[in-house]
């Protein structure tokens, strides 16, 4: 699509919902929120960038193919579950721990690492339909 | 703790992200899931082992207490059916190694197959109705994705069949288990099991039951239901054909034992004899239908049909030894199928067609294939002392102990009819010599690998019948949990974790 005002408006739109997408995952442990909206939002971004410009222009924002993310999302889901069974508790119980970052007390645990996993599968499952769509009508 | 049960899931999850990463080293692939399947073979063995010794297993998903959090749980049932997977699932992959093309390879079958995998284990050792229907759905994509990759036009015919007909199960099952929900307050089948039993509607309680039945007899092919099944079985590469043939038509009838043994037991006489009835014409047709077929596979897809009779026949009788006798079936059935898909696929290795018409001489020219057929298809059939007949003489004298003849009667007619089918496999496409005008190709690689899959799965289905006393007390044993839920329930609900 050929307008200014919406392309200069994405540029701005994506940096501000990636933003928000990340405050939408780690808002996820206590409020409404997590890995599955957050993702949305960042693929929703992403796909406004490819309408905006092309779909070639958004993939310069990823570090990797589309399958490739989702690889990633997988095994951090399921290597948040693999902890637990280390300790001798059941299958993806919960493990936390603080941590002492720039004077700031953390208190960081595998639903996290769990969540992270279903933002990156999110993401991942969203561009791939996206990309393989959208370049079949470019190619036409 | 027990940490074993959760291994036959999250093994294949690893195994089939880490295929992701490799997307484009398909050689990388194929050694991670041959691996893979090799290490899911040893944790299932290792699982039925522990429930064998040690009595039904279960573990509680992140610590949530029962009823609350999700469940596993492997009773002898489960542990059997997973350690068939386990065996089936590696014969495949070997024979998958040898056969399967470079494109599909390169567009993801490794990775959903593994999926595949985990689904089916999922459903296999899942304690929770809606977690069940979670992994049905696993299952269910990928095999959409597997049953249309490559894109022939028949490919995606059968696939829009399969596709359709499922999802209609699937909203039959989401339907069924939102009622139960909203009825009884639970989701976990061992709770479930004890408060339907003390149902306020005993008569909604059989309503659900037969809504199950439906959404489960879609997915497992009964009468009247069956017919996506010959319709899509056929179409794509036989690796994947027999493990939907082999495999995953059984995980349908996994959940309707399940459910029809811990959950329905309110009315057992009008259930299960809807069960039993139902069976009996699923036997008929399947068999039935098979004999018009000229299609290698197409053939072998009614029976499929036919042999799902028989496991539902047995779930109709509803006696520790009918229980038992359709668990030892359900087990040489994957076998056999598997295996008759697989030779279906090295008669097209040689001859490029699964017309049987242009079939011909494959035995004059490889007598080896032609046992190994004649083996398989003689198991089907039943005859002694192959795995086929023991199954089928625990089912008929478990009739016979409860008077059941009219049934009884048709399962030996419908076995006589199997093996005539059989016998027209092999009279048209082993014995006959060859048409003219069928192309004759050199084997080519991978031939051997092939073969072993399918050397593996004939010598299982010749020491099933030969070792049958020793692996029958195994199915024994799941027969007499299934008919007695009280054990199950108590290990489900007794499991508090770690703390």
């Amino acid at each position: 699509m050929n307008s200014l005002i919406l392309r200069t408006a994405s540029r701005f739109l994506l940096i501000l919902l990636f933003q928000f997408s990340i405050f939408l995952l780690l808002r996820g442990h206590n409020d409404p929120g997590g890995g599955f909206v957050g993702g949305l939002v960042l693929a929703a971004a992403l796909t406004l960038y490819a309408i905006a410009y092309d779909v070639r222009s958004m993939r310069r924002f990823l570090p990797c193919r589309a399958q490739t993310i989702i690889a990633w999302g997988l095994l951090a889901a399921a290597v948040s579950g693999i902890f637990s069974m280390f300790k001798g508790q059941p299958f993806m119980t919960g493990q936390w721990g603080h941590f002492d970052f720039l004077g700031l007390d953390l208190h960081l645990g595998t639903p996290l690492l769990f969540d992270i996993g279903v933002y990156l599968t999110v993401v991942g499952v969203v561009l791939i339909v996206i990309i393989s769509l959208a370049e079949e009508v470019e190619d036409d | 703790m027990n940490s074993l049960i959760v291994l036959p899931i999250l093994l294949p999850l690893l195994v089939g992200a880490a295929c992701v990463l490799a997307w484009r080293y398909v050689a990388a692939q194929r050694i991670l899931t041959l691996a893979g399947s090799i290490g899911y073979l040893a944790v299932s063995v290792v699982l039925l082992e522990r429930v064998a010794s040690e009595g039904i297993q279960a573990v509680q998903k992140g610590d949530w207490i029962a009823p609350f959090g999700i469940t596993l749980v492997a009773d002898m049932f489960s542990a059997v059916m997973v350690a068939t997977t386990g065996v089936v699932t590696l014969v495949i992959v070997v024979y998958s190694l040898g056969s399967m093309d470079r494109p599909r390879e390169a567009w993801g079958y490794y990775p959903l197959f593994n999926i595949l995998i985990m689904g089916v284990s999922g459903a296999f050792l899942t304690g929770d109705i809606f977690n069940l229907f979670v992994w049905f759905e696993v299952l269910l994509i990928s095999s959409f994705v597997l049953l249309a990759l490559g894109g022939e036009r028949a490919q995606l015919e059968g696939a829009i069949k399969y596709v359709t007909l499922n999802l209609v199960a699937s909203a039959f099952f989401l339907a069924a288990v939102g009622i139960l929900y909203a009825m009884a307050g639970s989701l976990n089948m061992a709770d479930l099991s004890q408060r339907l039993g003390s149902a306020a509607d005993p008569g909604l309680v059989t309503t659900l039951a037969v809504l199950f039945l439906v959404a489960f007899g879609i997915k497992g092919a009964i009468f009247p239901l069956f017919f996506w099944l010959p319709a899509s079985y056929h179409t794509p590469p036989v690796a994947v054909s027999a493990i939907f043939g082999g495999l995953l038509t059984k995980v349908g009838v996994y959940a309707l034992i399940r459910v029809f043994t811990l959950l329905f037991l309110n009315n057992v006489d009008y259930t299960h004899t809807i069960i039993l009835w139902v069976g009996a014409i699923t036997m008929v047709t399947g068999v039935l239908g098979a004999v018009a077929q000229y299609e290698f596979r197409r053939l072998l897809s009614f029976h499929i049909v036919s042999q799902i009779g028989y496991m539902i026949m047995g779930l109709g009788f509803f006696t520790p030894l009918a229980m038992a006798g359709t668990v030892f079936f359900i087990v040489h059935n994957i076998f056999v199928k598997t295996n008759l898909f697989l030779v279906s696929g090295v008669s097209h290795r040689i001859h490029g067609t699964y017309d049987l018409k242009k079939l011909g001489g494959l035995y004059r020219a490889h007598p080896w294939v032609g046992m190994l057929f004649l083996l398989s298809a003689l198991s089907l059939a039943g005859v002694p002392p192959l795995s086929g007949f023991f199954g089928k003489l625990a089912l008929v004298k478990a009739g016979l102990n409860i008077e059941q003849f009219v049934v009884v009667a048709a399962a030996l007619g419908v076995s006589l009819l199997t093996l005539f089918s059989m016998t027209k496999i092999w009279a048209e496409a082993f014995w006959k010599p060859l048409p003219e005008g069928t192309e004759t190709h050199a084997p080519g690689a991978g031939i051997g690998l092939m073969l072993g899959g399918i050397v593996t799965l004939a010598v299982l289905a010749v020491v099933m019948g030969v070792a049958a006393g020793p692996l029958f007390v195994l199915a024994q044993q799941a027969g007499e949990q299934l008919m007695n839920p009280a054990p199950y329930i108590e290990a489900v609900l007794r499991v508090r974790g770690a703390s």
